[in-house]
């Protein structure tokens, strides 16, 4: 078993070979049709200087027309072959990967929760799926050409092929390998400065006010100017390898034009001797690409390696072997339970117990980021837990099946996701197939219904990317309908009402209370709003949880 | 900065051209190197033909060829030379013309100041300074070069044909022209067609970063395992609607390139036929066939680097937009000293946000004396943090005055203002550095002792000592994420250690639990004693030990006065009061 990165993903293009191979074949020909063109009417100019008769050169002057309109063709063609099998590469690379790293979220993701590094990862797996296109089929493509060219030339003379043939092995083994040399070095420095100066710009525009009051403005463009500078440095080094490698490339096209030209001069005949030459400078056209695919190439293996890293994590949390029922009575106990997130970190919380009868309400203060929604990923099976127990209707938590556990908890957090669709389908994202009838039962619980009719386009309002369109007390509305809908037996608020002003927080919080009734509800906040509603109240102080 | 009113009337392209006058010395070294191309390339297209006919008509030998042979193989090295030398060059114009911009759009984004930065998405911004100055990499790298070489190029070789050929000047003239013609209906047409998909894919690639980013919700409602047959759907549905479009786009390609290679057909098969009939040498003729192709190379280069013109463009009309946002106006009076006791006095100012027409504060007037505690309060939108921008100089009133010691406000320098003041914003920026580096971003000459008393005073030195690197953690978007009270709590120690004598801070604890805010209001007597404070917030009880409280609402001042003086008037404030369970929690 090859574990090499970029052979897994040329595994994982396997499906596709045929296309691919279409799409090089077209290629090949494409090539092949200027090579043609070339030598056809350099042989038909040579053999016309000796004037024979018209009806000897017909042939060629059709093959000129011939070869002069089927470069076009095959360029054409190849271009729609390859594009197609792009965009059905990326599909399959995009269900594959999305399939594997699925099982890690949330907890194998909490690293990549910046926007940024999601993004990355998608932007991996998009530039994938040129592998084929610039990295697999120019050098295959120009192989095969190379190939056809010495056959041809060997149909002349062995030695003039063999000519032609050390040049394009040259042009064909050298040029890569400066790229991929220059890329290794000067390019890896390129994007540490980048990145570096890629923060520092971050940290420019969005500290802005910050750096104003403070008085640091000249400090900070003194950095952005020092690492422009250094950037423009390691970009005029790998301007000089570039610059390189095109010369290197118009040398050893032309060079061997001239090579094969000496070689021939004594031992063709001279009608063929332009043909020989044409054909040559002609033919590495198919070598122009190669430099670049070896760059992409050391770029995918980057990417794949990246992601291979990533969807190769062992989830966190698997399903136990034959899990327990449904929970009926879905009474909650958690008692002594501690909780670190690596051995060696300091616990997040320890010896935690917690009761919650089925129909009371309880709330769990304690400031931001002392470990409420550590818990919360904890009773949602997003993360194992080692020391203490957790009961779930008399059972151990770990006795569950995951989606039996998401069936009973119902969570709304301080920012939950809403997808870029309409408001409708970002409710019934709860239920799958939930009538329209019991998404407005939701809606108007949540009390947003009135809302939602008052928009001109009603239920069929797209929110925008992350709700962009919504405010900040009509989004958790939305998200509030969402979690009604699917009507668990047990609520959980992780300060579902911590971005909102607090007259909003209050209306929002007291719908929550009105349309739960006689549900279970645990309240994550840390702010004192509608606590004397709850039947017990716990602060989370120094990892502990006092009543 | 430049003035953008000349540059205005110019098209994109004529815009970008003009980005070049930093880099003339590239530019020049571009053309040259281009035009002497040229000739290089007439040369060795001559002397092979030479060495061809004198072969192959002239019966040669090859002992007779070689110095010929070898002085072409100089002229190949001298090609190649100069392909290194406008490789360089293109280079060096693109570098330049980044940095140039680089430094232009940030120093432009500072004198539009923090108010246009909340007008546009701060994530766009960032997106323009990094990536998008790097796009234009493409466009001058790649574009403009490849067209200076389409322009002198062709031009060079059809002098050079025009005494040789008048039928192949004929022929290369009529097509030459035809292609950047085609070119242009890419750029039109297809283009038009292209972007639109190129803008769907990228909505495509953003579904699936939504869903991405929507994983842990998904799982929440066990919906994510069926996500994956939506992914598959979604993007089959895309291909198929943009190879319906691609086959049109690619159509205009096709013919670009058919008009190319079938114009070097119609030369080979016309000096063919003149050769037959003797009307041209053998010599010449191949001279034509050789030098055709390198005619057309240049112009189909050029085709296939307008993707990266096109995206180039995109970015810079985003860039330019910024730039061309003119810059408010600067204060024309005369600059007045900063003042030592900082007696503020607002006198019925109005404010209206460019992109608002409901003022964002009518008629507002209080004053804060020298060492006063005075704390704006009322709910969110009530125009509080309008005030701070005021003060700290993002914004200018529309009318009124803010005088400080009886001086117009408009009339103390910013810089020199700002010095005497520490601010803690609602949303306090971390930046990507360590937090010790954070903290001292306010004063970066403290020592150490006074950087771990302001931490202490913060609460900061308690969760640092836990980390395993102490004050030396990188924190910010590469580094550790704090959570939401951590980093207002780095924001006070940032605003504690600074020795000003203005303190604003904006809503400091929204983040804390009650015990903390508490602990943290106990330092800020502490640590303000002496000094102006500021204390924008909309917990009442948060704001009830301050001499002055203004009570804002719909961007006015409603109330003002002690709590005790507004308690007993019984307005509006002691209404507020008296139905927040939360303040009576605390007091």
């Amino acid at each position: 078993m090859n574990r090499d990165p970029l052979w897994r993903v040329l595994r994982l293009a396997l499906p596709f070979w045929r296309g691919m191979a279409l799409a090089t074949l077209l290629g090949v020909l494409t090539i092949a049709s200027s090579v043609s063109l070339m030598a056809t009417s350099a042989w038909l100019i040579s053999r016309a200087a000796q004037q024979p008769s018209i009806a000897e050169l017909s042939v060629a002057v059709v093959g000129v027309r011939f070869f002069g309109i089927a470069r076009g063709v095959f360029r054409y063609l190849e271009r729609l072959v390859s594009h197609e099998t792009t965009f059905r590469l990326l599909a399959h690379l995009r269900v594959a990967f999305y399939r594997a790293i699925e099982p890690l979220a949330p907890a194998r993701l909490v690293s990549l929760r910046s926007g940024d590094l999601l993004s990355r990862v998608i932007d991996d797996i998009e530039s994938l799926q040129n592998l084929y296109l610039r990295a697999v089929a120019p050098p295959l493509t120009a192989l095969v050409v190379a190939l056809l060219l010495t056959v041809f030339l060997n149909l002349f003379d062995p030695l003039v092929a063999l000519v032609a043939l050390v040049f394009m092995l040259a042009a064909g083994i050298f040029i890569p390998l400066l790229a991929w040399w220059g890329n290794a070095r000067a390019g890896r420095e390129r994007v540490a400065v980048r990145a570096e100066l890629n923060a520092t710009l971050v940290d420019y525009i969005q500290g802005m006010a910050e750096t104003l009051v403070y008085g640091q403005t000249p400090a900070q463009v003194g950095k952005i100017a020092a690492l422009s500078q250094g950037l423009a440095t390691q970009e005029t080094r790998i301007a000089r390898f570039d610059a390189l490698q095109v010369a290197l490339t118009v040398f050893l096209t032309n060079g061997a034009a001239l090579a094969v030209l000496a070689a021939a001069v004594p031992r063709i005949d001279g009608v063929y001797l332009a043909t020989v030459a044409l054909a040559t400078i002609a033919v590495f056209e198919a070598f122009l690409p190669l430099a670049q695919a070896a760059a992409h190439l050391g770029a995918n293996t980057q990417a794949s390696r990246r992601l291979f890293a990533l969807a190769d994590l062992p989830p966190i949390v698997t399903d136990p072997v034959s899990p327990a029922p449904f929970p009926e009575h879905p009474a909650l106990e958690i008692r002594e339970l501690s909780f670190r997130y690596a051995a060696g970190e300091p616990p997040v919380f320890e010896a935690v117990a917690l009761a919650l009868q089925p129909g009371e309400r309880v709330a769990i203060l304690g400031e931001s980021g002392a470990g409420k929604s550590t818990l919360v990923n904890i009773l949602l099976r997003f993360w194992d837990y080692e020391t203490g127990d957790i009961l779930l209707g008399g059972r151990d938590l770990r006795d569950y099946r995951q989606a039996d556990i998401r069936e009973v908890f119902g969570v709304m957090t301080q920012r939950t996701h809403l997808f870029n669709t309409t408001i409708r389908e970002n409710i019934r994202i709860a239920r799958t197939g939930a009538t329209q009838e019991a998404i407005e039962v939701a809606a108007r619980q949540a009390q947003i219904h009135d809302f939602i009719l008052s928009l001109p386009e009603g239920y069929d309002t797209f929110v925008g990317e992350d709700g962009s369109q919504l405010s900040g007390g009509e989004r958790q509305r939305v998200a509030l309908a969402r979690v009604l809908l699917k009507n668990t037996p047990i609520l959980i608020l992780d300060e579902a009402t911590a971005n909102l002003d607090p007259i909003t927080e209050r209306s929002v919080l007291e719908t929550i209370l009105q349309s739960t009734v006689g549900r279970s509800l645990l309240i994550f906040t840390h702010r004192r709003v509608l606590l004397d509603q709850v039947d017990r109240v716990y602060h989370i102080h120094q990892r502990r949880l006092l009543p | 900065m430049l003035p953008a009113q000349p540059a205005r009337k110019r098209s994109l392209d004529q815009r970008l051209l003009y980005e070049t006058r930093l880099a003339y010395g590239a530019v020049a070294a571009s053309l040259g190197a281009n035009a002497l191309l040229g000739f290089v390339i007439i040369a060795q297209a001559a002397l092979l033909s030479q060495v061809i006919q004198r072969v192959f008509l002239g019966e040669a030998t090859q002992e007779q060829v070689l110095p010929t042979l070898l002085f072409l193989l100089g002229i190949v090295g001298v090609r190649a030379a100069l392909s290194y030398a406008s490789g360089r060059a293109s280079a060096q114009l693109a570098i330049r013309v980044k940095n140039a911009l680089r430094e232009r759009f940030t120093a432009h984004l500072y004198a539009l100041g923090p108010a246009y930065r909340q007008t546009e998405r701060s994530g766009d911004l960032v997106l323009s300074a990094t990536e998008g100055i790097e796009k234009l990499d493409g466009y001058y790298r790649d574009y403009l070069p490849g067209i200076f070489s389409a322009i002198v190029l062709p031009l060079v070789i059809l002098l050079v044909v025009l005494p040789l050929d008048l039928v192949t000047f004929a022929v290369l003239l009529v097509t030459a022209p035809l292609i950047p013609f085609f070119m242009a209906l890419i750029g039109m047409a297809a283009g038009a067609l292209a972007r639109r998909q190129y803008s769907e894919m990228r909505h495509l690639g953003a579904h699936f970063l939504d869903v991405m980013q929507g994983l842990t919700t998904l799982k929440l409602f066990n919906r994510s395992q069926y996500q994956a047959e939506t992914i598959q759907r979604i993007t089959g549905d895309f291909r198929e609607a943009t190879m319906r479009v691609l086959r049109i786009a690619f159509l205009s390609a096709f013919t670009l390139e058919m008009l190319a290679t079938l114009s070097v057909a119609i030369v080979a098969v016309e000096i063919g036929v003149r050769l037959l009939n003797g009307g041209i040498g053998f010599e010449q003729a191949l001279f034509l066939l050789v030098i055709a192709p390198e005619f057309y190379l240049p112009l189909r280069a050029l085709g296939a680097k307008f993707h990266n013109a096109t995206e180039g463009k995109a970015a810079a009309e985003r860039l330019y937009a910024v730039l061309d946002t003119p810059l408010p106006e600067k204060s024309s009076k005369d600059a007045l000293p900063v003042p030592t006791a900082l007696h503020i006095r607002f006198e019925g100012v109005s404010l209206a946000y460019a992109d608002d027409t409901r003022p964002a504060l009518k008629d507002v007037s209080f004053e804060i004396e020298p060492g006063q505690r005075a704390a704006l309060v009322g709910a969110s939108g009530g125009g509080k943090t309008s005030i701070a921008a005021l003060l700290l100089r993002f914004a200018q009133p529309d009318s009124g005055r803010i005088s400080v010691d009886g001086g117009d406000l408009a009339c103390i320098p910013a810089g020199a203002w700002r010095e005497h003041i520490a601010w803690v914003s609602q949303s306090p920026y971390l930046f990507n550095a360590t937090i010790a580096e954070n903290i001292r971003f306010s004063r970066p000459d403290a020592s150490e002792t006074q950087m771990i008393t302001a931490a202490q005073a913060a609460g900061v030195h308690d969760f640092v000592m836990q980390l395993p690197q102490g004050y030396e953690t990188v924190c910010g978007e590469r580094g550790l994420r704090l959570s939401g009270g951590q980093a207002q709590r780095v924001a006070l120690a940032r605003a504690f250690l600074r020795d000003a004598s203005l303190l604003i801070l904006d809503e400091p604890t929204s983040q804390l639990d009650p015990e903390s805010e508490a602990a943290i209001m106990r330092a800020l007597e502490r640590v303000t004693a002496g000094r102006t404070l500021l204390l924008i917030t909309h917990r009442l009880s948060t704001a009830v030990h301050a001499d002055r409280i203004i009570l804002m609402e719909g961007g006015a001042v409603i109330e003002q006065g002690s709590h005790v003086a507004l308690m007993a008037a019984g307005g509006r404030y002691a209404h507020l009061v008296n139905s927040d369970e939360g303040f009576s929690d605390e007091s």
